[in-house]
């Protein structure tokens, strides 16, 4: 995570963090921070990813450590590139705890309609 | 009576209080993070890949029955019903909120505990031998040497700000269990000419450098322990690159100047330093002895328990392998291994915790210990009560026979919860356990560590490992390298690189080649791996993990 990603139409990006107060990974969506990575907002120019890093970094009494990151269009929303973005996005391997219990919960309310 | 609570409860208690306060700041926007990150580094807490983490401190891995049945409440209480044994004898918690760290800490507090010093570039905890105090092969018992130095490092205004983190192992018996040659300072009780004194070693480490200390003084004299301790680090305070966090710790100090330089420095601060100490060592020192006292050892027959070795046979294979010899005929000490086949090295649950405060209490004269291996020992049980201790152990899942077998792996958390990672550790620990239990070879194999890394940071001590596995990110994908003849006890050594790393779903197809090909070369089944690979080199087992094409 250390060299700076500048995000492109071709390689687009999100803006992820933690929450603050909770600490569970968080991504800029279009009214705030979500904990559904599928409703975060793609940025695909550079200044304006810039912009609303800068915006990010300035709301840190609701985040912590908020970065640009790769993420490529997928059909339910923007996905991970790397191994260690799909694990944020995901949770751990050896429980099934973290965002993927979010997920399910979301596809359950889903099919109860 | 045995209590490892320490005395400076008050002290614990401000500095809950003041954690409090800085997280109130925080959250009111009165500290930025930048401010605020060094402060909750002080106290324990990191922020990882999901989560923010907790790492409580185990002085030297004793726990009391109470203070255990804390951690139990607090993992049911603020994380997801479970804690992780860490590689030093600590705990961690993985899904802590920071809103609530605050009213853990005033609860550790309520039992003597803390996070403090558990990062940041200070002294860490002191670790030692698992099996201090009970162990038939000890001198003398480490811990109250060990307290001396917590005591003496907890808050010590010098070195709250030292080049790098700074870790002390100490051991007191024939076998060096707590890895004294891989610390910043390690130190072997010995004695000489009827006197007790020191080992002393210095710049050993893991880490991207891995380095064996080196003996910086043979002996020396008990009196003289916090002097000379204290002259080391002050030296390594001035001299220690701040430059480069990469080369900040004192191994590489002393690799760069040299042994002798740095010494000379030492002796003469030493000289210095030691006109500081003008006795109230040595009375702490004799409080902290009455306060590890032998417990009340009993003197009963053993009949049941040889009767119950003949009856049961997986008893009596669990006291072939998780039993380790006690100073005092009758007694054992029970190696509680957290490896399961499948689980998560190290992860105890809330009920398990209860279950060992409750063994303790019963059958373990109130002593418990956290072993550097991520496993939990019962210290002092009376063989009459094994079969008691096994029947309610194995009623938790926590009775396998297999402490020092192919599936009592180290493995460090990994990409699974690490910021640092740069792949995971523990799922290839669980699916190593679980294949060598599926293909039955376990038993045949026999003593073996493996030690598994999820980044150069080597917290799984894959350098130590007869097979280390290190886990890294090669273009965007995990890669695991393999390491040979590490070894952390009888002959410290650090494993060398076999060959080019393995994709993620090739590392236990590799580690099976890699252990068929021991199974086939060894002398007989008493020679371990690690002696096969000191006897006949590196090349059988780099042929196994490489196989040449047969139209090669």
């Amino acid at each position: 995570m250390s060299k700076a990603f500048v995000p492109t139409a071709a390689k687009p990006g999100v803006i992820t963090a933690n929450d603050l107060r909770e600490g569970h990974n968080v991504w800029m969506c279009e009214d705030g921070w979500t904990a559904d990575p599928a409703q975060a907002t793609l940025f695909e120019d550079e200044a304006i990813a810039d912009l609303a890093l800068l915006k990010a970094v300035g709301q840190s009494n609701i985040v912590v450590g908020p970065y640009l990151v790769e993420a490529r269009r997928g059909p339910n929303g923007p996905e991970p590139t790397h191994f260690r973005e799909a694990f944020r996005q995901r949770g751990p391997s050896n429980y099934f705890h973290g965002i993927q219990t979010l997920k399910q919960a979301k596809q359950s309310e889903a099919s109860n309609v | 009576m045995f209590d490892v609570r320490p005395v400076d409860t008050d002290y614990v208690r401000h500095r809950a209080a003041q954690f409090r306060a800085q997280v109130e700041r925080r959250l009111d926007g009165s500290l930025t993070e930048d401010e605020f990150r060094p402060l909750r580094l002080m106290n324990g807490v990191y922020l990882q890949l999901h989560a923010y983490m907790l790492r409580i401190a185990i002085p030297y891995g004793t726990i009391s029955p109470d203070q255990m049945r804390m951690l139990a409440h607090l993992a049911e209480t603020y994380d997801k019903g479970y804690g992780h044994w860490t590689t030093r004898q600590n705990i961690q918690f993985n899904w802590p909120k920071l809103v609530e760290i605050p009213d853990m800490l005033d609860k550790l507090a309520s039992v003597g505990m803390h996070a403090i010093q558990t990062s940041g570039n200070t002294i860490r905890n002191v670790t030692t031998d698992a099996f201090a105090g009970a162990a038939a092969d000890e001198y003398m018992d480490p811990r109250p040497y060990a307290e001396l130095l917590r005591s003496w490092s907890t808050d010590h205004a010098e070195f709250q700000f030292l080049p790098r983190k700074f870790k002390i192992a100490i051991s007191g018996a024939q076998r060096d269990r707590a890895l004294v040659a891989a610390h910043d300072i390690g130190l072997r009780l010995i004695q000489k000419d009827g006197q007790t004194g020191f080992e002393v070693w210095v710049g050993g480490g893991l880490g991207r450098t891995p380095l064996l200390g080196k003996v910086i003084r043979d002996f020396l004299p008990e009196g003289d322990l916090l002097a000379y301790i204290e002259a080391i680090i002050s030296t390594y305070n001035l001299s220690g690159r701040r430059d480069n966090k990469y080369k900040a710790r004192i191994k590489i100090t002393v690799h760069e100047r040299g042994l002798d330089v740095f010494k000379a420095e030492v002796e003469e601060e030493f000289q210095n330093r030691r006109r500081d100490f003008q006795g109230a060592d040595r009375e702490a020192l004799a409080i902290f002895r009455d306060r590890f006292a032998a417990p009340a050892f009993r003197n009963g027959p053993t009949d049941g328990y040889e009767a119950e070795r003949a009856r049961n046979g997986a008893f009596r294979s669990w006291t072939d392998t998780n039993l380790h010899a006690h100073k005092i005929d009758g007694y054992a000490s029970v190696i509680v291994t957290f490896k399961t086949h499948g689980e998560t090295p190290g992860d105890a649950s809330a009920d398990q915790m209860r279950l060992l405060a409750d063994l303790a209490e019963q059958y373990g004269h109130d002593d418990l210990r956290i072993s550097h291996d991520q496993n939990v020992v019962l210290p002092h049980v009376h063989k009459s009560d094994l079969p008691a201790v096994y029947a309610a152990l194995q009623q938790a899942g926590l009775a396998v026979a297999n402490a020092g077998l192919t599936s009592d792996i180290i493995a460090c958390p990994g990409m699974d919860y690490c910021t640092l990672a740069t792949a995971r550790s523990i799922p290839i620990a669980q699916e190593i356990a679980t294949h060598f239990k599926d293909a039955g070879l376990e038993d045949e194999i026999g003593k073996l560590n493996i030690r598994i890394s999820g980044c150069i940071n080597a917290c799984g001590h894959h350098h130590l490992g007869h097979i280390g596995i290190l886990g890294l990110d090669r273009a965007g994908v995990e890669n695991y390298q393999i390491t040979l003849g590490g070894d952390g006890y009888d002959i410290p050594a650090i494993g060398e690189r076999a060959g080019a790393g393995f994709p993620y779903d090739q590392v236990v197809p590799a580690i099976d080649r890699l252990l068929r090909a021991y199974l086939e070369v060894r002398a007989d089944a008493s020679e371990r791996f690690i002696d096969a690979y000191r006897r006949l080199g590196p090349a059988p087992f780099k042929a196994a993990l490489y196989p040449q094409p047969a139209d090669a």
